[in-house]
């Protein structure tokens, strides 16, 4: 039997409403004492003045493998992973070929385990390849370890095809993710519709689209019973159409990415590729809903919308550049910016929102540090300074509007199943 | 070489522009000490000078990543005009079928011994772009829907014969705003130049927010008319349009193209411009087209001398950051 003891840190868990300084004592992988008065153990790991916290969730990451494995593979993903505290990350079925079948499925599975990193859950692709027009097996995805069922970032335009996966993931209480836009609105788009798109002369994309899809997701989630998770929101009224829909107890849940709490519609006019991420950057008015919806619980989840792409496909014209940014090493940083030091949420809001909420959307056993819980766990120096340079990513992806930023906040030791998977150097 | 004022030495204030990427980037004095150049130009070439030796050994790449017939020939001949070496270079049976990217393909150039670009491109921003990127002084020759730089400097160039200045007056641009970069180009140099500025077409091809850059909107052609000096017609992007902006071209010659009837309402003197090539009988009829106050030809003519001025103050701005005289 092996016991790992880590002393004195600042202890965050969501789960149990506890935010205080404690020692944890685990043994064989599990957290056996939450307040242990030990002061030995075959591993000791000293973490005074550092923030203890479950293992981080990031439920929306692009790995590209199979298919573009020079853009990131679950290798170096995974590895990013970690670095930004990760312990489980939830992966989107857009690879090449899709993850529309248990194979494709169990495939990640077991690259992830190869890797040695950290958890990986794939979710399944809502229809075959990502076409939007027939059902993917989604119970056979199931049992190949699909979580959830997504099209990746297209838009399920077929209101029919949406209708009949909601009925048919229920039968599994699997939610659908969608990133919910109304396709022929945002036809060639490449920045929110507003100011900046007109002085820019850049095709862009209106709230709208969003907001009429929503409605929709919200209205087929209702009438079916199904559940929704609604990816990557930006707008002040779709963050209002959520809040309704959920006093009204429809099951519906939704995501933002830290980025989205940074940059407007005006970080275009640098033409820098770097700001072009789907769904777009808005304005000021919609970051303060989007701040309001975290802070009131609208808005369950934050997550990276890891996006990586080899250089070759970021170093050209704005409409030759794929959408997205890499996410998973500048989250944390970014958050505590963001969200901590601005008095927005507290610790124990935010690590929810990176821990037990996701976990609870996936359905897995993840995400808190009461006894008899798997050690995965996340130690973070908080108030280190530190400035963004992509060139240190463990992604193979280097493109984030973060590059050259001062953040707060290093992830220290991450641990996985108690573990030791990553040491900062 | 004859004498010249030369305004990059002698003008009133000094111009710092490396690149010409948009007329968003200049103040009014750079505008008007390139467009002074531009008149000086224009003399010199009416006096028979039209050959100078400004640009001697130096090699102007034309990168015309979508066709272009006016806009290209009128730079090639700019270049020539100052002497220099061109370089011409289209998508069609080069390298870029072969997939090799837009800044390879510049860089490409550059190692040729190019150091002025002339670029168009159907990307916003692909200027800017290749800006950051490479060594040699890049011109906007049109980015995608974004700005037209030498355009907005022809057209305000012939405004300006017309009208000596610009401060006071009103102009209005009438058609497709929303796929013009041709109009945004127009608004920065006239806003800057202190005149009024209507932009005027059907409310699909007016983009949102556009009265925030200082302009006023009208979708009523027939009002504004008799209140304005000048009148600058935009193309019908027919390529740009994703879908039905209007419901035909009948509707739209109906409602906002320039005839004689109209004329009739405007001022005795009102100028009318179109950046070309004109649709004859869409945004405006022939009579006006080729009727006494147009200035369709003349804007072709300055568009020679606005482009020699850009080559020359960017090749002069050059020399200065590289030390020499």
């Amino acid at each position: 039997m092996s016991s790992l003891l880590i002393k004195q840190g600042r202890i965050v868990d969501p789960v149990s409403r506890r935010d205080e300084v404690a020692s944890l004592l685990i043994e064989d992988g599990v957290i056996v004492d939450v307040d242990s008065s030990r002061t030995d153990a075959d591993r000791v790991i000293d973490a005074t003045g550092k923030i203890v916290v479950p293992g981080l969730i990031d439920m929306r990451v692009s790995l590209r493998e199979p298919g573009h494995k020079e853009d990131e593979t679950i290798f170096s993903g995974t590895a990013a992973a970690l670095a930004g505290g990760f312990t489980t990350i939830a992966c989107m079925p857009d690879t090449d070929p899709p993850v529309d079948n248990r194979a494709a499925a169990e495939f990640v599975i077991l690259q992830a385990e190869r890797a040695r990193h950290c958890r990986v859950v794939p979710i399944g692709a809502i229809t075959k390849q990502l076409k939007g027009e027939e059902l993917a097996e989604i119970g056979q995805l199931v049992e190949g370890g699909a979580a959830a069922f997504c099209d990746a970032k297209r838009p399920l335009a077929n209101s029919e095809v949406m209708r009949r996966a909601f009925e048919y993931s229920k039968m599994m209480d699997r939610p659908l993710f969608h990133s919910p836009q109304v396709l022929e609105l945002i036809a060639g788009g490449m920045m929110h519709e507003g100011y900046y798109s007109t002085l820019l002369g850049i095709p862009a994309m209106p709230s709208a689209a969003e907001t009429i899809m929503i409605h929709r997701d919200i209205t087929l989630a209702e009438m079916t019973g199904g559940r929704i998770h609604l990816m990557g929101m930006t707008t002040r009224q779709g963050v209002e159409q959520i809040r309704q829909a959920r006093s009204r107890g429809v099951s519906v849940t939704a995501d933002v990415t830290p980025h989205h709490l940074f940059f407007t519609d005006e970080s275009m006019k640098s033409f820098d590729s770097k700001y072009k991420v789907f769904p777009p950057f808005r304005t000021e008015s919609d970051i303060d809903a989007l701040l309001a919806g975290l802070q009131d619980g609208t808005i369950d989840v934050i997550c990276s919308d890891h996006q990586p792409f080899a250089e070759e496909k970021v170093i050209c014209e704005l409409d030759q550049t794929p959408f997205g940014v890499v996410g998973l090493e500048t989250v944390l940083p970014a958050c505590i910016i963001r969200l901590i030091q601005t008095g927005v949420l507290d610790w124990l809001a935010l690590i929810e929102k990176l821990t037990i909420n996701p976990a609870k959307i996936l359905g897995i056993e993840a995400g808190t540090l009461t006894e008899g819980a798997i050690a995965d766990i996340t130690i973070i120096d908080a108030e280190r300074e530190v400035t963004i340079n992509p060139d240190q990513f463990l992604s193979k992806g280097k493109r984030t509007p973060f590059a050259g930023m001062k953040l707060s906040g290093k992830v220290q030791t991450v641990l996985v199943g108690g573990e030791v998977r990553y040491e900062a150097v | 070489m004859p004498q010249f004022h030369d305004y990059f030495n002698d003008g009133p204030v000094k111009w710092t522009s490396k690149h010409l990427l948009g007329l968003e980037y200049l103040t009014a004095e750079e505008i008007t000490l390139l467009l002074d150049q531009a008149v000086e130009f224009k003399r010199l070439a009416a006096n028979g000078n039209s050959k100078l030796n400004l640009l001697k050994g130096v090699v102007v790449g034309n990168l015309f990543f979508e066709p272009s017939t006016r806009t290209r020939t009128s730079f090639g001949l700019a270049a020539k005009r100052l002497s220099a070496d061109t370089v011409d270079f289209s998508p069609s049976g080069s390298s870029l079928s072969k997939g090799e990217s837009f800044l390879d393909t510049a860089r490409n150039l550059e190692a040729m011994g190019v150091t002025l670009m002339v670029v168009r491109h159907k990307t916003p921003g692909a200027p800017d772009f290749l800006s950051q990127r490479i060594e040699a002084g890049v011109l906007n020759a049109g980015d995608g829907t974004h700005e037209h730089p030498t355009q907005g400097l022809l057209d305000l160039m012939t405004m300006r014969e017309q009208f000596g200045q610009m401060q006071g007056r009103t102009v209005a641009l009438v058609g497709d705003i929303r796929h013009s970069r041709v109009a945004r180009s127009n608004i920065w140099g006239l806003k800057k130049l202190g005149a009024h500025v209507i932009v005027c077409g059907p409310a699909t091809l007016i983009p949102p927010e556009i009265e925030k850059l200082g302009v006023e909107v009208s979708h009523d052609l027939d009002d504004i008319i008799p209140r304005i000096d000048c009148i600058n017609l935009l193309r019908i992007q027919f390529e740009r349009q994703r879908g039905a902006f209007f419901p035909s071209i009948d509707e739209y010659a109906h409602l906002f193209g320039m005839n004689g009837q109209r004329l009739e309402q405007a001022r005795k003197n009102i100028v009318i411009l179109a950046p070309g090539p004109i649709n004859r009988g869409v945004e405006l009829t022939p009579d006006v087209a080729d009727g006494e106050h147009s200035v369709i030809l003349e804007q072709v003519s300055n568009g020679l001398a606005v482009r020699m001025a850009s080559l020359y103050l960017l090749y002069r701005r050059q020399l200065e950051l590289r030390g020499e005289q």
